[in-house]
C-alpha cells in the first residue's frame, strides 16, 4: 500500500462544491424528489383553483397564500428525504468519517434544497400564473422566492438532520418545521401579495429584510451546531 | 486525558484513556485504556455486543465518547476539529457508505476528492483494476452483487492511502481473490500502515495481525501486548483467543 503523494483535503468552499455536485448528481439519477414535489405542488394549485371562487379582489388576497402553501408542503418531500436517505444507506457515516467540516455538509444540503425549490417554482409559478391569471414574473417576487427558499431550506435542512435518526421522522419533521417557519410564511405571503399588486418598494422591503435576517441567523447558527444534530 | 494511563510511546497514533461510551443507560465501552503504535496490526475479537464496532467508531470519529479521552494522531477525532485526524483514517464498516445511484468509479472519485487525493479518477481506476471490477466500473452500485459492493467499500477505505485502517468484519461477502488482495494491503510492510481489524474469524485475524485484543462487555479482557506475550506462535494465539471468546458463550 504505497503512499506516493500526500493527500490534501479541500477547504470549506471546496467541500461544499464537491458535496453539492454529489447531491445534484444523485437527485438527477434517482429523480426521487423533484418530480414528486412538482406533481404535489401542481395538484395542490389545481385543487385550490377549483375549490375557491378566486375572482377580482379575492384573488390577490388568496393567491399568495395558496402559492406558498403549495411550495412549503411540497418542500417537506425534499427536506424529509434530505438526510433520511443518507442514514438509511449509511452514507452519512461515510461523510462524517471523512475529513469534511460538518458545517460544509449542512451548507451543501441547504444549497441542494434551494436548487430543488427553484426547480419546483420554475414549474409551478408559470402554472399559477395561468391558473390564477396573475402577473407573477416580477423582480421583487423573484427576490421574495429566493429569500423564502433559503429560509425554508436553512431551517428545514437542520430539522431534517435532527429527525433523520428518529423512528417517526416523517411525522416529526413537519411538527417541528411548520411552527418555526411561521415568520417566513408571514413575510413571504405579505411580500408576494405586495409584489403581485405592484406595491411600492418601501412596503415590500421590510418583509424582505425580515426574511434576509431569518435566513442569515439560521444559516449561521445551524452550520455551527450541525455536528451535534447528526452525531450518532 | 491521563497520559500515564494512555501510555507514553512517541509513536502512538491512538491513545484512549478511561474511554467510556454509553447508548442511553447501556454502557458499550467501559473505562478502556489502549495505545496503538505506528505500524501495529491489531485483531479485535469478541462476541456480539462486546464493543468492537463501537471502539472502531470512536477511533474513526463517528462517535463522541461519553467519558474519558481519546486522541488519534494527537487530536480528538470527531467534529470539525477532528478533520485532520480523519484525513489519515480509512474505515470499512458494516455499511458500504456508498451511493447506490453512482457507479463504483464515481463513488471512489467522490471520496477521493473529499480526502484530497491528487488525481482521484486515476486512483479510483487503479484500485478498481486491482480488485478486478474494471468491467463493472461505470455500473451503478445498486446493480452490483453484495461481494462486489463490499469490494468497492474496501476500495473506498483505501482511496486516500490511509495511515490508519479500521476494518469491521471486512471479510463479509468477499471472495477468495478479494480476501487475498485485502490481506496484501493489511500486511504491506513498506509504508507501515496501522491496522485495527475487528472480526469473528479468529483464523483470519491471527494470520493477518501481530497483536490480539479481546473485548467483553466493553472491557479489554486480553491484550497480547500488555500481557507481554511472544507473538511468534500463531497456533497458541488462535487457541488462546478462541478459548477467551468461547468462555463467554459457555
Amino acid at each position: 500500500m504505497s503512499r506516493p503523494q500526500q493527500a490534501s483535503p479541500p477547504g470549506y468552499l471546496g467541500q461544499i462544491r464537491i458535496l453539492l455536485a454529489k447531491e445534484l448528481t444523485v437527485e438527477f439519477r434517482s429523480r426521487e424528489t423533484a418530480i414528486p414535489m412538482a406533481v404535489f405542488a401542481a395538484a395542490a394549485l389545481i385543487a385550490f383553483q377549483f375549490s375557491f371562487d378566486l375572482r377580482g379582489g379575492t384573488l390577490n388576497l388568496v393567491a399568495p397564500g395558496v402559492l406558498w402553501v403549495a411550495i412549503i408542503f411540497a418542500s417537506l418531500l425534499a427536506l424529509g428525504r434530505s438526510f433520511s436517505r443518507e442514514v438509511e444507506r449509511g452514507s452519512l457515516d461515510g461523510l462524517l468519517a471523512s475529513p469534511i467540516d460538518p458545517g460544509a455538509l449542512y451548507l451543501a444540503k441547504v444549497s441542494a434544497n434551494v436548487i430543488l425549490l427553484v426547480v419546483l417554482e420554475a414549474v409551478i409559478i408559470p402554472l399559477a400564473a395561468i391558473l390564477f391569471n396573475l402577473q407573477l414574473f416580477q423582480p421583487t417576487l423573484l427576490l421574495t422566492l429566493l429569500l423564502g427558499n433559503i429560509g425554508i431550506a436553512s431551517v428545514g435542512t437542520i430539522l431534517s438532520a435532527i429527525s433523520a435518526r428518529a423512528r417517526a421522522r416523517e411525522a416529526l419533521l413537519p411538527i417541528m418545521l411548520l411552527p418555526l417557519l411561521v415568520p417566513v410564511i408571514i413575510a413571504v405571503v405579505r411580500a408576494t401579495a405586495l409584489a403581485i399588486d405592484n406595491g411600492p418598494w418601501g412596503d415590500i422591503q421590510p418583509w424582505l429584510a425580515i426574511l434576509a435576517a431569518y435566513d442569515l441567523v439560521f444559516l449561521f447558527v445551524s452550520s455551527l451546531l450541525f455536528y451535534v444534530t447528526v452525531e450518532k | 486525558m491521563s497520559a500515564e494511563r494512555a501510555g507514553s510511546s512517541a509513536q502512538a497514533i491512538v491513545r484512549c484513556a478511561g474511554l467510556e461510551k454509553s447508548y442511553g443507560q447501556r454502557p458499550a465501552i467501559r473505562n478502556l485504556d489502549l495505545t496503538i503504535n505506528v505500524g501495529e496490526r491489531i485483531a479485535l475479537f469478541g462476541d456480539n455486543g462486546a464493543g468492537k464496532s463501537t471502539l472502531l467508531q470512536l477511533i474513526s470519529g463517528l462517535l463522541r465518547p461519553s467519558g474519558g479521552g481519546i486522541r488519534v494522531f494527537g487530536r480528538q477525532p470527531w467534529g470539525g476539529e477532528g478533520a485532520r485526524a480523519r484525513a489519515q483514517i480509512g474505515t470499512l464498516s458494516h455499511q458500504s457508505h456508498l451511493y447506490e445511484e453512482l457507479s463504483a468509479r464515481e463513488n471512489l472519485a467522490l471520496y477521493g476528492r473529499l480526502y484530497g487525493v491528487p488525481d482521484p479518477q486515476a486512483r479510483a481506476d487503479a484500485l478498481i483494476a486491482e480488485f478486478g471490477l474494471t468491467g463493472r466500473r461505470v455500473d451503478p452500485v445498486r446493480t452490483l452483487s453484495r461481494g462486489m459492493t463490499q469490494r468497492v467499500a474496501l476500495m473506498r477505505a483505501l482511496i486516500h492511502h490511509p495511515a490508519l485502517l479500521l476494518l469491521d468484519e471486512p471479510e463479509t461477502g468477499l471472495d477468495a481473490t478479494s480476501r487475498q488482495i485485502l490481506a496484501n494491503h493489511i500486511t504491506e510492510q513498506e509504508t507501515r500502515v496501522t491496522v485495527v481489524l475487528a472480526t469473528h474469524n479468529v483464523e483470519m485475524g491471527v494470520s493477518l495481525t501481530t497483536r490480539d485484543i479481546v473485548l467483553r462487555d466493553g472491557e479489554i479482557i486480553h491484550d497480547s501486548v500488555s500481557l507481554g506475550e511472544q507473538r511468534t506462535d500463531a497456533n497458541r494465539r488462535r487457541d488462546e483467543v478462541t478459548r477467551l471468546v468461547a468462555s463467554r458463550a459457555s
